[in-house]
């Protein structure tokens, strides 16, 4: 499972003792990508834990500097690649700001549906994955079979599975193709019982609650001070979720649950997430519901790329336009912002500071598995053993991709 | 919700050793000096006034070649009142600044990354390594002046030469 790296003795005031280095991944299944965990282990008991990242770096906020502004969109994508829709939103919204411009309302929908899709793909993972951390593997191909439905839902909208780039600024890329409506509700009345057989699979299974029940409790103050955000802060009684206290969108109109839990360990952590799909489905039908045609894009030539193709071959004024934005991109007045969103990790943040040019001067991403994975290191409740570590990690559900930036 | 932040109240408490950045139009956003900012900070944590009690992130800047050259950027969030606050700290070349570890414990990964890609020294700090490149690395890779392609090496052929005299000094490793 693990490679014993060194093995050192040490005296102490009772005589000597035996501390073991070792080292949990970087490839190891139950790391969620690319994390090296150093554990000081003393027999099964972990000590203290190290965790070594930035094996997935890849510098996007640099790349950011020297990208222009709707170039950025698919560097968000492969922040957390299990929900791009949510980082694509959280950093349009941000230019969005600085320009002083809002998406149209279908736009907006749009936006919204898609991040609740990729949140329940988000969370199928590690629905899935924390039982198959602890040894229970059935559970995550039922999950993966349900989130080849959302992927299937992706593809159909914007043609991508993953990585989907969809939103621009100041709108989405196209609107939203035919029948697709019709297939997001069915997608709506599967899924609702789906959710019902991953709780009868697992949530009365003897051996996972034993090991997920107590295991590294968290208190409300704690994950304050850690700055724990989204499902984890949520699972240890803190009652926040930006979509209800700080709407931003068409979140003001929709009307849901925010799953608040009070224990605070592992199994808290995880069923916050099985119910925060069920709240998720709520918020698709409402929007498919409410939407009203319309524009999808922001009527500015200067800023939205031209949603009539036909015209790119018939009127030179909208071909100049077409040529400047995807050559140069736009200018962005100077200022600076944050916005956060409630992304399926928690607090997405983008600060962006723009200095008048195509390009943002700085652009900092406040990734939430970033800062969740940092709980990791403090010895928190009750997680001794090795074993508790691995369930600790799952829970997290950190992506390592975002963590890396 | 932030124009019912009091946020004279403040600079009523701080005299004249905080101001309020007017330019910002986002959020209340005031200006402190490195010196101040241990205190600022737990006076915004524990008064029952303000109670920010969450730490969203700590942002490194780099204004080169402006002067102060570094900034901080402090994102806080007071989640029983809903306020947000920035506050930036402008810091000399070298860059130094306070840890504020003590105040929350999430700062510790945002301020080993503002290291990493900065070189800002936090005083006090309970483990300032790197955190994202390897321990051998050398230069700060967010800095302006550092190129996209990064230096040129074995591994990396077709990048800038890197330059020998005048920023040798700046790139070590602690």
């Amino acid at each position: 499972m693990t490679d014993v790296n060194v093995i050192h003795e040490t005296t102490n005031e009772h005589g000597m003792s035996r501390e073991v280095l070792m080292n949990l991944g970087p490839q190891h299944p139950s790391t969620h990508g690319v994390l090296r965990l150093l554990l000081t282990m003393d027999g099964e008991i972990v000590e203290n834990i190290q965790p070594h990242i930035g094996l997935l770096h890849r510098g996007t906020e640099k790349l950011c500097e020297n990208f222009t502004y709707t170039q950025i969109f698919p560097l968000t994508d492969r922040l957390d690649y299990l929900c791009p829709p949510s980082n694509n939103l959280a950093y349009a919204l941000a230019v969005e700001a600085l320009l002083d411009i809002q998406a149209p309302e279908r736009a907006q929908y749009i936006r919204v549906l898609m991040a609740e899709l990729s949140r329940i793909s988000g969370h199928l993972l590690i629905t899935g994955a924390l039982p198959m951390d602890v040894g229970a593997m059935t559970a995550l191909l039922y999950t993966m079979r349900e989130r080849e439905m959302v992927m299937d839902l992706m593809e159909m909208i914007s043609g991508v599975r993953m990585h989907t780039s969809f939103c621009r600024v100041g709108g989405v890329r196209e609107d939203l193709p035919e029948g697709c409506a019709e297939r997001i509700l069915e997608f709506c009345d599967i899924f609702e019982h789906r959710i019902s057989d991953y709780e009868q699979l697992v949530e009365n299974n003897r051996v996972f609650l034993s090991r997920v029940e107590n295991i590294g409790t968290i208190s409300p103050e704690g994950a304050i001070a850690l700055g724990l955000s989204g499902p984890n802060l949520r699972a240890s009684g803190v009652d926040w979720d930006i979509r209800r206290d700080a709407p931003y969108e068409i979140y003001d109109r929709l009307d849901f649950k925010v799953i608040v839990r009070t224990d605070g360990d592992c199994y808290d952590r995880w069923k916050c997430r099985v119910d925060e799909m069920r709240e998720s489905l709520k918020i698709i039908r409402q929007c498919i519901q409410q939407m009203q045609p319309g524009p999808f894009l922001v009527d500015d030539p200067k800023i939205g790329f031209p949603v009539d193709k036909d015209l790119l071959a018939h009127s030179m004024e909208t071909h100049i336009h077409h040529f400047i934005l995807a050559a140069y991109g736009f200018k962005v007045p100077k200022g600076e912002v944050y916005k956060a969103i409630e992304a399926p990790k928690g607090e997405l943040g983008f600060y962006i500071i723009a200095d008048g040019t195509e390009k943002p001067f700085r652009l900092k991403v406040r990734a939430p598995s970033f800062v969740n994975l940092q709980a990791l290191t403090q010895h928190t409740g009750n997680m001794k053993y090795l074993a508790d570590i691995i369930a600790m990690l799952g829970s997290l559900d950190p992506v390592m991709a975002e963590v890396d930036k | 919700m932030s124009d019912l932040f009091p946020v004279e109240k403040i600079v009523e408490h701080f005299y004249d050793r905080v101001r309020i950045d007017d330019t910002v139009t986002d959020m209340a956003c005031v200006i402190v000096n490195p010196n101040d900012l241990v205190e600022l900070c737990s006076f915004l944590r524990d008064d029952a006034e303000f109670k920010f009690n969450f730490l969203s992130d700590i942002c490194g800047v780099d204004f080169y070649p402006q002067l102060p050259r570094f900034q901080l950027v402090y994102h806080l969030f007071s989640i029983p009142y809903g306020w947000r606050l920035r506050i930036k700290c402008p810091l000399e070349d070298p860059p130094k600044a306070p840890t504020i570890t003590p105040i929350w414990c999430t700062a510790n990964w945002h301020e080993r990354e503002a290291y990493d890609m900065y070189g800002i020294i936090f005083e006090g700090h309970p483990d300032l390594r790197r955190i994202y490149m390897w321990k051998e690395f050398e230069g700060w890779p967010m800095r302006r002046d550092f190129p996209l392609q990064g230096y040129k090496d074995k591994y990396n052929p077709f990048a800038p030469e890197k330059p020998t005299e005048q920023h040798s000094q700046l790139g070590k490793t602690l």
